[in-house]
């Protein structure tokens, strides 16, 4: 390992403009001659459109157009899509109504898009939404998952009977059913996974803009992939065919998943540029992000765990009802299947589970992937049992696990819920998480704490999760309707720097400096000398973008692909300039060397031969430039143990996190300081869900948790510092061995935390807490044991 | 009804029309060009538009523009001098304490100004202080540690 290479913690080479004030964020970009865009939402969660008039809002002061749902299918304007095809039980395809970006006669969540309102100013465009009058008609709603299959419950849809979008199954039944028949033991829990929503610190934004001459259109948008949204746009929505369309994401502040979908308001604004010919900016309040960014999780769960007489775990039965919100976003309907249960066998070699998932619509904003993407949800449902379970059976929880763990030499491991995981050592995880969390002292400082009158716990979470998304032909054969591959571009200019063109999108993930290493340890060239460029369509070969932890596993082997085809090139150079056959040239540390002797060429050399080619072979062409496309071999797979502790106050109710311990595999790791700092950021999402978050509808659909006021983030007081280890099981199955560490804080995070809180306050008669486990909810559930236990 | 308003920004003196509702984080980022400052929320909690007034952090979306006649503003772009980071912007980069960049601005402007009201800050005192500043990457696990190594590198 280098200073610059694989392993080292190289500062990142973006920070710069970042921290001085020069980033180039959506709302930072401004076009000649830019409009602004406001939009009218509805303020009922159900109501039938009767009428809009925008007769007021054309006329109001620096007004420029106001366009609705029907001037959108007037042009012929695709619906917004979901690209997952998922078969229910009876074999037919999950219901899929339309989901026009500007609704025609029904709303059907608070937040809907109305209305377009295009303005010289912003303050214009905003007071001009305020004079179109949309008569509605208010209808009764429907906002929780639990209620939404009941019968004479609203139904969202005409064309999803009983507000069904799926009803889904995976596992084997009859096996999982036979062993909960003859189990000795059943643990069972009734779970919430609670809505949360993402905030970025950056809303969305996007600017549309339309040049007349070329008949092109270009998009500034806040998105996470580019490329995807061009091609949505093109190929669903139709605003424009792909070669007539850039698409570029610049300086993105944070997306964890709610800036992967193409959205109303940037489809909108690109449509109507033409319209107006005047480029369109729109940028979100934040208010407005609370509607209209895609939620996560909220989950309603069944889960039963089966074990025998000596705590093996043999059986797992599942049943969730998961909220698609009111419209399928993008990705909605893989998220609570396909990446949810999949991952239910956890750390575990239970033999036989089953689960099924019926996804519903409500009149709530559209959920779809956020951090962990079903993950968190697996994880949540799996850890939580196994610590009930271990706490009925009176085993310590660390052992029940590793009674039951997958051992290190069973790899790859066929699990019973489709995946095969590549390679770990689970236990090895486990033990270094109990030493780093001093789980051997637990004891003593539970009862110093039971001194001083407060209730100390700890909780584990051994999580897996599949990421490194994904084998294309794997993820069609589940319903996806896209590949899953990645594209890496190396050039070579001819003075020896490098320019890296990657399909990956960094919001934050540091690639500017990590795919600098890679190619630093891979072809010698220094980090200073390699330039990253993503995010633009006109500049990037197709890529499919960031999310689901996969840039370093496929854009990072990507671009080890196209270096290797770089070397294969640089070889052919070397020997020839060198007077040597191709087999007696060696690679190394960024030079050609003749075996055996003292004659090398540096690449940078190789590369100004190849763009002055005086001197070189006849047969090849000159220039030193290659791309690769990536199709992963499999998802892949990292693991580990998290440890929470918690002291709580029983009188108040008020959860202190005293210690918190990660303990990840993660594969190779490019850059250490970079990787803790994903763990990091994860944790505190999913302390944030398990402590702090919840989106909260009423019961008639109003949004009531709808600014920082009511919706509590998490802050630097609130937050513990995280303890972070690494246990490094390269991954066999892709160039670099990595395995992802984006989303892992947020999958393990929420069952520690809970898991430590439940056993804080177990012996209070609790054995259960729902998220978020604020001090109301906390202090709620011990009056309600002690009330039990009257 | 337009009004003019002047003041000093980053040692400049600077002055526009404005409507008398423009908040002083629309003036500098609209009128004077200067988009460090950024917009995250609309209740003034998440801090990304933190600048100093006078010599003291303020979140500018709460300040209207003709609040600050006459003021002394720095911005996020007045720190470094001449190329060269200004220690507490060294010590982010040091010490990993930003991932999308966002909320930096804000973050390393309001840890100036801890630093200037308690040159050694614990982590607790840090942790409270940022109450006002809302990170989503980092966890602000590297913050704090950014922030108490730029504060030593202060404090010479």
């Amino acid at each position: 390992m280098t200073s610059e290479g694989i392993g080292a913690s190289v500062r990142r080479k973006e920070d710069y403009r970042f921290l001085t004030g020069n980033g180039n964020y959506l709302d930072d970009i401004s076009r000649s001659g830019q409009a602004y865009a406001s939009f009218v939402r509805s303020p009922h969660a159900n109501a039938k459109i009767n009428g809009i008039d925008t007769s007021s809002a054309q006329n109001a002061p620096g007004v420029l157009a106001v366009f609705t749902g029907q001037d959108l299918a007037d042009d012929g304007v695709g619906p917004l899509i979901c690209g997952w095809l998922i078969k229910s039980k009876n074999g037919e395809d999950h219901n899929a109504p339309a989901h026009p970006a500007l609704a025609v006669d029904t709303v059907r969540y608070v937040g809907d898009t109305v209305a377009i309102v295009i303005a010289e100013t912003l303050e214009q465009a905003k007071d001009g939404a305020e004079q179109v009058n949309v008569d509605y008609q208010e209808l009764p709603a429907i906002a929780f998952a639990g209620d939404a299959l009941r019968d004479g419950a609203p139904q969202v849809h005409d064309d999803a009977p009983g507000n069904l979008c799926y009803d889904w199954e995976i596992g084997e039944k009859a096996e999982t059913d036979a062993a909960f028949d003859a189990a000795a033991h059943v643990t069972s829990l009734e779970i919430v996974n609670n809505r949360l929503i993402p905030n970025a610190v950056e809303p969305r934004a996007a600017i549309g803009q339309y040049d007349p001459g070329n008949e092109s259109f270009t998009l500034y948008t806040t998105s996470q992939n580019p490329h995807v949204t061009r091609l949505v746009l093109s190929a669903f929505n139709q605003v424009a065919p792909e070669h007539k369309l850039r698409v570029v994401a610049p300086d993105v502040g944070g997306g964890f998943g709610s800036k992967i979908f193409i959205y109303a308001e940037e489809t909108v604004c690109l449509w109507a540029s033409r319209k107006v010919n005047r480029p369109i900016k729109w940028t979100a309040a934040r208010s407005e992000s609370f509607q209209s960014d895609a939620h996560g999780r909220d989950h309603v769960t069944k889960a039963e765990l089966a074990l025998d007489a000596n705590g093996k775990f043999t059986g797992l039965r599942v049943n969730t009802v998961a909220n698609m919100g009111a419209y399928l976003s993008t990705f909605a309907t893989c998220v609570p299947s396909y990446l949810y249960a999949t991952l239910l066998a956890g750390q575990y070699t239970t033999p036989a589970i089953y689960c099924d998932v019926q996804a519903v619509f409500t009149h709530t904003t559209p959920v779809d992937a956020y951090r962990g993407a079903g993950r968190p949800e697996a994880t949540f449902v799996i850890e939580r049992l196994v610590e009930q379970a271990a706490k009925e059976m009176g085993t310590d929880p660390a052992e029940l696990r590793r009674k039951n763990m997958i051992a290190a030499d069973a790899f790859p491991y066929q699990t019973p819920v489709i995946q095969q995981y590549d390679c770990g050592d689970y236990p090895r995880a486990l033990d270094e998480a109990l030493s780093r969390a001093d789980y051997a002292g637990f004891a003593q400082r539970k009862a110093e704490s039971e001194s001083n009158g407060k209730k100390r716990g700890i909780g584990f979470s051994s999580y897996i999760e599949a990421c490194g998304i994904a084998p294309s032909a794997a993820v069609g054969a589940l319903g996806g309707g896209v590949g899953l591959w990645e594209s890496g571009h190396l050039r070579f200019n001819p003075t020896g720097s490098v320019t890296i063109f990657t399909g990956s999108h960094s919001h934050g993930q540091g690639h500017e400096t990590t795919f600098a290493q890679i190619v630093a340890s891979r072809l010698g060239v220094p980090v200073e000398n390699v330039e990253v460029v993503h995010g633009d369509t006109d500049k990037v070969l197709f890529g499919m973008g960031t999310y689901g932890s996969r840039s370093a596993a496929v854009g990072g082997s990507a671009l080890c692909k196209a270096a290797d085809k770089i070397i294969d090139k640089g070889r052919k150079i070397a020997a020839h300039i060198l007077e040597a056959s191709e087999d007696d040239i060696e690679f190394a540390d960024g030079n050609f060397t003749v075996a055996g002797t003292d004659k090398a060429m540096s690449i940078g050399e190789v590369a100004f031969a190849a763009y002055v080619p005086h001197n070189y072979p006849e047969d090849l062409e000159p220039g030193l430039n290659e791309s690769a496309f990536y199709d992963p071999l499999n998802f892949s797979f990292p693991a580990g143990t998290h440890i929470c502790e918690v002291e709580i106050d029983p009188d108040t109710g008020t959860v202190e996190i005293t210690n918190y311990t990660a303990v990840d595999d993660f594969g190779t790791v490019i850059n250490p300081m970079i990787v803790e700092g994903q763990v990091h950021g994860g944790v505190a999402q999913g302390v944030g869900q398990a402590l702090l978050e919840g989106c909260v509808y009423d019961s008639a659909g109003q949004l009531v948790t709808g600014s920082f006021m009511d919706y509590t983030m998490p802050r630097a007081d609130s937050v513990p510092s995280i303890g972070v280890g690494m246990t490094e099981v390269p991954s066999p199955l892709n160039p670099l061995g990595v395995k992802g560490c984006g989303e892992a804080g947020a999958i393990a995070a929420p069952a520690a935390t809970i898991n430590a809180v439940v056993d804080a306050l177990w012996d209070m008669g609790v054995r259960s807490v729902p998220m978020p486990a604020t001090a109301s909810n906390v202090w709620q559930s011990i009056q309600s044991a002690a009330l039990a236990a009257e | 009804m337009p009004v003019t308003v002047s003041m000093t920004v980053n040692g400049k003196a600077v002055s526009g029309e404005v409507e008398p509702r423009t908040l002083l984080v629309q003036f500098i980022r609209e009128n004077l060009r200067l988009t460090g400052t950024h917009v995250g929320c609309d209740t003034s909690q998440c801090g990304a538009c933190v600048v100093h007034i006078n010599g003291t952090s303020v979140k500018s979306c709460t300040q209207l523009a003709v609040q600050c006649e006459g003021a002394e503003v720095k911005t996020i772009e007045s720190l470094a001098t001449d190329g060269e980071l200004h220690p507490m912007q060294e010590a982010f980069r040091q010490n990993h304490g930003l991932q999308c960049g966002f909320c930096t601005p804000g973050m390393v402007m309001s840890a100036v100004d801890l630093v200037k009201e308690n040159p050694d800050p614990s982590e607790q005192e840090i942790r409270e202080w940022l109450e006002g500043n809302i990170c989503r990457c980092t966890g602000y696990h590297n913050i704090v540690k950014s922030i108490k190594a730029g504060a030593e590198a202060m404090r010479g």
